[in-house]
């Protein structure tokens, strides 16, 4: 057991689709208030396995702890692994917060609706109770000026930070994000990257999928280093970067060279 | 041979009522083959497979083959199978179903092309499936559709000429009648042409109109 408890445990994941496995028994503890970057090459199960925890793909097999919780499926003491009833899994989930490479705002729905459609759909709330607390958010990711614009009247910056607006509305305990920065220009990356190094320094429970090896490097607590579907390394960011470094992980940050994370590659 | 349409239109009593059946024809069709259109498409994306390869049959076939052909079974060859009706309750009934086919194309398109993330995002804050259908799913859907419905409001405005070969008294069936009984064929199939032509610039510029309050909801 590890301390402080995790916030996320997961033990022998598998996912298979038909006959590619494509995530082969996975163990990673996510620590509770700390920055968790994924890395690795595409195809490693970087995605893969985030959704599993957001439970947009579902294991073939393992579990998935939340708060010691088991997420989707259970598996009891003669080894049987059975699917948890809807209200069980709704309950997991409610806990934790989903953020996508492509935004995925609602376009029919202005930033404000957008943050408070779970709020009045979901947990019921008035729709003057609900604003307040969607403009709490949307003050929190500093677009409170934008509340009542479209989607397609906001930059890509804006969408993603409306977009973690709304997962924080439900306030949940663990954000999840999936190549936030990747459909972003270096600039608007930025001020997404500046509002989770905010959230972060809040102590938010995150894990982030990134390639912003920079980002992981500076913000990042702790990283684990994915290849062909395993977690080949998983430490702090010290422990990964410095020397001597495993020779997969300098090849991959070889890639890197030429996008700012050259500095990652002297010495130690 | 002159040509002056006055002949045709000192019948002007006769021309406004066929008028309004063939405006009360293509309205009612239309809004009854959108809403049974949207359900079909409905029931094959979210229904039992075999229910949606069946209704998916029955919308080729309709597809498939010519209204006119459609019209001319359905009014002569219904009553073999006790299918007796009128010709305007059967005009309306074949120009919806006819209608509803290609709606249901369109509906089907429409929830195909939302999206999966912005399902995703939906399950990710806990709306349930129904929620997410209708909060989510239906509008983003009629965003999408909107210029291809229009498209077909305007097609089905001009399928109702159809309907004069089983004698259902719409414009295309009293005014080419009054152009014979007046020998003024030519006056007559001209002012069909304006009036067909100013429908369908009317329903082009209503959907122009909703399109573009709809135009911030555009996909970013």
């Amino acid at each position: 057991m590890t301390l402080p408890p995790s916030a996320i445990a997961i033990r022998g994941l598998c996912k298979s689709y038909g006959k590619a496995e494509v995530l082969h028994d996975i163990d990673l503890e996510i620590a509770r208030g700390a920055t968790t970057c994924l890395i690795g090459p595409s195809g490693s199960g970087k995605s893969t396995l985030l959704r599993c925890i957001a439970f947009l793909e579902e294991a073939t097999r393992g579990t998935i702890l939340i708060d010691g919780q088991p997420l989707g499926f259970e598996e009891r003491p003669d080894g049987k692994r059975v699917r948890l009833p809807p209200h069980r899994i709704r309950a997991v989930r409610a806990g934790i917060g989903m953020v996508f490479q492509q935004f995925n705002l609602w376009p029919h729905m202005t930033a404000l609706g957008n943050v408070t459609e779970a709020l009045v759909t979901v947990k019921g709330l008035s729709r003057a109770e609900a604003d307040a607390r969607g403009m709490a958010q949307l003050r929190r990711v500093g677009l409170e000026a934008r509340a009542r614009h479209y989607p397609s009247e906001l930059s890509g910056g804006q969408q993603q930070r409306v977009a973690i607006a709304r997962a924080l509305a439900l306030e949940p305990a663990i954000l999840l994000f999936d190549e936030p920065t990747a459909s972003l220009d270096p600039e608007l990356t930025g001020e997404v990257l500046n509002v989770m190094r905010d959230l972060g320094a809040e102590g938010m429970t995150m894990v982030v999928v990134t390639h912003e090896i920079g980002f992981a490097a500076t913000v990042g607590q702790r990283i684990a280093f994915l290849d062909h579907g395993r977690v080949l390394l998983n430490g702090t960011p010290g422990e990964l970067f410095a020397a001597p470094r495993h020779p997969r992980l300098t090849q991959f940050l070889e890639t890197y060279l030429d996008r700012g994370a050259a500095m990652l590659l002297q010495p130690a | 041979m002159s040509f002056d349409v006055s002949v045709v239109l000192a019948a002007l009593p006769a021309i406004l009522s066929g008028l309004k059946v063939t405006l009360g024809i293509w309205l009612a069709a239309a809004a009854m083959g959108v809403v049974l259109g949207f359900v079909v498409a409905a029931l094959r994306h979210f229904g039992p497979a075999p229910l949606g390869l069946a209704l998916r049959l029955v919308v080729e076939v309709l597809r498939g083959t010519p209204f006119l052909v459609q019209i001319f079974l359905l009014y002569f060859g219904g009553p073999y199978v006790g299918l007796s009706l009128d010709p305007v309750p059967a005009g309306l009934l074949g120009l919806t179903v006819y209608a509803a086919a290609y709606f249901s194309e369109i509906f089907r398109a429409g929830f195909a092309a939302v999206p999966r993330g912005h399902v995703e995002a939906a399950h990710c804050v806990g709306l349930t499936r129904a929620q997410i259908v209708r909060r989510i799913l239906v509008p983003e859907m009629t965003m999408l559709v909107l210029p291809q419905c229009v498209n077909m409001a305007v097609i089905l405005v001009k399928e109702t000429a159809v309907l004069s070969v089983i004698a259902v008294p719409e414009a295309t069936g009293v005014i080419s009648a009054i152009g014979s009984q007046q020998y003024a064929f030519l006056e007559a199939l001209f002012l069909l042409a304006v009036i067909y032509w100013g429908l369908v610039e009317a329903c082009g510029w209503a959907g122009r109109m909703i399109e573009r309050r709809l135009s911030k909801f555009r996909f970013a």
